[in-house]
């Protein structure tokens, strides 16, 4: 090997230079200053690290306000109102008033009542259909994941199955042959058509993770499928059943609402479903008696929403680069000051 | 046999039975194709193996070898298409209910991946537990507690204490290699199996990991199988190394004795491949490195023969038997180089 | 052959990690030229920082990563300064990479010669369709792949195969450096010493720099003329190859070069590095390697040594052991 004379890198004079140069980085504090970032406020240590995460996102904590208030209100709203949601309050469309805070239906019911009373129905059967639809899917998805093989073949089959019926219209065909589809019905329909997508899912997650060393350990240490199944599969999957129960809920509570805004509820059932239905049947907008319409109408929204930023919040927690690229502006703004572009974003 | 019964036993010399051995074992996966038109992959051909007690046998190979199915074949995670695993004499694969869960605890396997082998959502306290619970009904209580921590002192993880309820995560690699030890020695197993425990580890920490195995080896006096790409640190841990190649193993011997003395063409190749910092990249022109075969059922010879500078035309017709070239060291070789 | 011309200078190169609650410092402040011609290697082990360096040079750097100081100049100019016209000029042409699992990442839906003409078309738009297929047979020739395969699948040729398409693309349009992040560590030790001499041979022959990244510290002082030693952030050593192994400065470079255990000679007991590296998101004061190093002083503790150049060894080291 040739000898190799040379100078090196940087005199000690050079050394020096640079700490003038204009280019140095700034410490490590005065870059989160300047980046806006905060070290976690000291509360959140105590909680497991999952939640803490959660509780700091600020698109989790708008939904899960919104929700709660809505819940609330669901909750506790009939109490505050002495009308029967079911009878005739008061004169037909009285706009909203002292009386009838959200004034009054072409019945004469009162549209506050109905819409608290209306709520606990629409989250009661949005909640219960998509926790049983997220929870047969669990089953089914790790059950086929799992085992593998014959199990897993049949499983596929019936996920298949479930996926391809389209789902608004077989639900349709189903609560129209039972006579009056009340909430009930209908969510047991939800629960038992919505868990395809989930069940799909948790599948393949479940295949990934049975390749993983751990539970070849598992098998290997004697330990039995159940218990495996339970104690080392399924805790890993938690983000993906959050997600699947949370989108679960969210179609069913806007098929419910879509189901009985057709006609095919219960006509004497109170949802927000039914409260669109009977402000369709009674043209409402066209004879300008809006608060038929946007209450329900507002808080249909307002639950798919919140629910959708809990669903982003869940995503940016597992995903660390969804998390990275809210400071995107940030990082741009401090490499512009410097003359510099980003590289990749 | 039960468990105290083999714990008196006096300690044996090398030459004693072996603990477990595999004997002309062949295993084959299916490749896919159609019903009756199916290829089946030959990952085992004819391997002959055997572990003893207090000693470490290096398995050498590149992908494809079939070390990694060897490991899991002793297992018992696969079932032998031919030949047989005996343990201290008795076949594995007749093991059922009782039996086969006692040998779950006779056998224990560390893996490659630190970050794969233990389970995220639990703690560390949680994957020395439940083997303990399993196979040592005799612990309860504290003495359970009491156990862990022991066994975290004994992989040198200290204070043992604070690692209990700490999760994967918050260790490190090597920490994390240390806790998948501690879990198989929880069972208190004879023969541990090491699946390439130091290749995903930082450098500076395999030669901690190794040196561990060791002194836990010696103390316990476990039948050790360490299986490794490397063969320096094969030569380093083990007594004895095996080089497997597309299935076979093709030379065995004292890994002293195999690294200063290579005879069979590709452990040679293997050798002068190995990067070797005394020296400098001389490019020898014309060489190109074809793939490994795959070896299917109804391949025959030599499975070297592609890349082989001696093969000959016998070479393509039959594998060539173990020839003794040396003091317990055999190649198989139709051509073995003196 | 190296010439004693600086190709590449990093000065003060810094780069973070972006998180939450928190800034880790991947890079702190590192200096290093790579000259022409010459083969540089950057040692360390995971979190040491050598793949963020090769990052940054490449201007690759993804969120939440952010390069946020420093210089990194090619004849003058700062490349971390380009804009998105000027990159495409540098990108392929001055400087392209070859990372670890780049055999995994040439699209498996389109054939390969596509992939290859893909880069010089973009770079180099003047060649055309029929000069850059000319090209691509060229370089197929190059590194050593029948020309008839130009037009096959990713997924039809080995993983060492596929490794030196992409060491063909790397050399598409006669780049002067060429970045290396671990190019052979997914492959086997047979097809690895085929492919690093088939670099040497290229090297020779068309007379590139390259920045070869790797935990391999053997297989680094074979292929290397010079290696930067990289730990927690900082340059610790930047010597000629040979000298890393026998008249190492630095002692985390003498611990690391004590990991390997050797092929020949007598089995005698080894030891690695105790300890774990400190948290890049609050780095102790001082000297970083202090709590692991064996002969820490007081004032390793404290003070925290600057890379120095000595003559009588022509190497740098960071050690306040050496003053």
């Amino acid at each position: 090997m040739a000898d190799i004379t040379h100078t090196p890198a940087m005199t000690l004079l050079d050394r020096l230079d640079r700490e003038a140069v204009a280019s140095a980085a700034p410490s490590q504090g005065e870059l989160m200053r300047e980046l806006g970032i905060k070290g976690r406020p000291g509360w959140t240590s105590r909680l497991p690290p999952s939640l803490a995460a959660f509780v700091t996102n600020p698109k989790g904590m708008i939904g899960v306000v919104v929700l709660l208030g809505l819940i609330l209100f669901s909750l506790l709203g009939p109490l505050f109102s002495e009308y029967n949601p079911q009878r005739r309050a008061g004169k037909p469309h009285v706009a909203p008033g002292y009386e009838h805070v959200m004034g009054t239906t072409r019945m004469g019911k009162d549209v506050y009542t109905q819409l608290a009373y209306g709520g606990r129905m629409s989250l009661a059967v949005g909640f219960g259909a998509g926790l049983a639809a997220a929870l047969i899917g669990l089953a089914v998805g790790i059950s086929a994941g799992y085992f593998g093989g014959r199990i897993d073949d049949v499983l596929t089959f019936l996920v298949n199955v479930v996926l391809v019926l389209p789902g608004l219209p077989l639900i349709i065909v189903i609560a129209s042959l039972v006579e009056s589809a009340g909430p009930l019905v209908i969510g047991t329909v939800l629960a038992l058509t919505g868990w395809g997508w989930s069940a799909r899912t948790i599948r393949t997650q479940t295949m990934s993770l049975r390749t993983r060393e751990f539970i070849l350990s598992a098998e290997l240490m004697g330990e039995r499928k159940w218990r495996i199944i339970l104690k080392e599969i399924f805790p890993n999957m938690l983000s993906f059943f959050m997600g699947g129960l949370v989108l679960g809920t969210i179609s069913a509570i806007l098929a419910e609402a879509a189901l009985s805004f057709i006609g095919l509820g219960d006509p004497n059932a109170v949802t927000w479903g039914t409260m669109l239905y009977w402000a369709q049947n009674n043209m409402a907008l066209q004879l300008g008696a809006w608060w038929e319409i946007w209450p329900p109408a507002i808080a249909i929204m307002l639950t798919g929403a919140a629910l959708v930023m809990i669903n982003f919040a869940v995503d940016e927690i597992t995903n660390p680069q969804l998390k990275a690229s809210r400071k995107i502006g940030r990082i741009r703004r401090f490499l512009a000051r410097r003359g510099r572009s980003a590289d990749v974003f | 046999m039960s468990l105290a019964e083999l714990e008196a036993r006096p300690v044996l010399t090398s030459n004693a039975d072996p603990v477990i051995e595999m004997d002309e074992v062949h295993k084959e996966f299916v490749l896919g194709g159609a019903f009756l038109n199916q290829t089946f992959l030959r990952a085992l051909s004819g391997v002959s193996l055997k572990l003893t007690r207090g000693r470490a046998l290096a398995l050498v190979g590149e992908s494809g070898s079939g070390k990694s199915t060897c490991a899991r074949m002793l297992a018992r995670a696969y079932e032998p298409s031919a030949g047989s695993i005996r343990f201290h004499g008795d076949d594995i694969a007749t093991f059922k209910g009782q039996r086969l869960q006692r040998y779950r605890s006779e056998v224990q396997m560390v893996f490659q991946d630190p970050f794969g082998s233990l389970n995220p959502t639990q703690s560390i306290g949680y994957h020395l537990e439940r083997p303990i619970r399993l196979h040592r009904p005799e612990l309860k209580g504290k003495a359970i507690e009491a156990e862990m921590l022991a066994l975290l002192e004994s992989v040198g993880l200290r204070p043992a204490a604070d690692y209990l309820k700490r999760r994967p995560h918050e260790l490190s690699g090597g920490q994390r290699q240390r806790v998948a030890i501690a879990r198989a020695l929880s069972v208190r197993p004879q023969v541990l199996l090491a699946d390439e425990p130091t290749s995903m580890l930082d450098v500076s920490v395999r030669l901690g990991i190794l040196n561990l195995l060791e002194d836990l080896k010696q103390q316990r006096q476990l039948a050790a199988l360490y299986i490794t790409h490397d063969i320096a640190t094969a030569r380093y841990f083990a007594e004895e190394t095996a080089v497997m190649y597309a299935g076979h193993v093709v030379e065995q011997g004292p890994s002293q004795e195999i690294t200063d003395n290579p005879r069979h063409p590709y452990t040679q190749l293997l050798i002068e491949a190995v990067p070797n910092p005394n020296r400098k990249i001389a490019v020898v022109p014309g060489r190109r490195a074809t793939d490994i075969p795959l070896w299917t059922r109804s391949s025959r010879g030599c499975p070297f023969v592609s890349r082989c500078p001696r093969a000959t035309s016998v070479c393509k017709e039959t594998m060539p038997k173990p020839v003794s070239v040396g003091p317990g060291h055999t190649a198989r070789c139709h051509h073995v180089a003196s | 052959m190296s010439s004693d011309r600086n190709l590449i200078e990093v000065r003060n190169l810094t780069v973070d990690y972006v998180g939450e609650h928190s800034v880790a410092r991947a890079v702190n402040g590192i200096d290093f030229d790579i000259r022409e011609g010459e083969a540089f290697g950057l040692a360390g082990e995971s979190g040491c920082g050598k793949s963020t360096v090769a990052f940054a040079l490449a201007r690759l750097t993804r969120l939440p990563g952010l390069v946020s100081g420093g210089e990194v100049r090619l004849n003058g100019e700062d490349v971390l300064k380009f804009d998105k016209a000027r990159l495409k000029a540098y990108r392929w042409n001055e400087v392209s990479f070859v990372f670890q699992s780049a055999m995994n990442a040439l699209n498996p839906v389109i054939p390969v010669s596509e992939q290859i003409m893909d880069v010089i078309q973009t770079h180099q738009p003047e060649r055309g369709k029929d000069g850059a297929r000319a090209r691509a047979v060229e370089l197929f020739e190059l590194v050593g792949i029948p020309p008839g395969r130009l037009d096959d699948f990713p997924h039809q040729f080995s993983g060492g195969m596929r490794q030196r398409i992409c060491i063909a693309i790397a050399l598409a349009l006669q780049p002067r450096l060429i970045i290396m992040d671990e190019p052979t560590t997914a492959l086997d030790v047979v097809v690895q010493r085929d492919i690093i001499e088939q670099i040497v041979d290229l090297k020779s022959r068309m007379g590139f720099s390259v920045l070869f990244i790797t935990h391999d510290l053997g297989l680094m002082i074979e292929f290397c003329d010079r290696i930067g030693v990289m730990y927690s952030g900082r340059l610790v050593e930047v010597a000629p190859a040979e000298a890393i192994l026998t008249n190492p400065q630095h002692p985390y470079t003498r611990a690391l070069g004590n990991s390997f255990p050797p092929l020949t000679g007598p089995r005698i007991r080894m030891e690695g590095i105790p300890g774990t590296p400190p948290d890049l998101r609050s780095l102790p004061q001082g000297c970083r390697f202090s709590p692991r190093c064996p002969h820490a002083m007081d004032i390793c503790r404290e003070q925290d040594p600057a890379l120095r150049y000595y003559p009588e060894n022509r190497s740098e080291a960071a050690c306040h052991l050496l003053n």
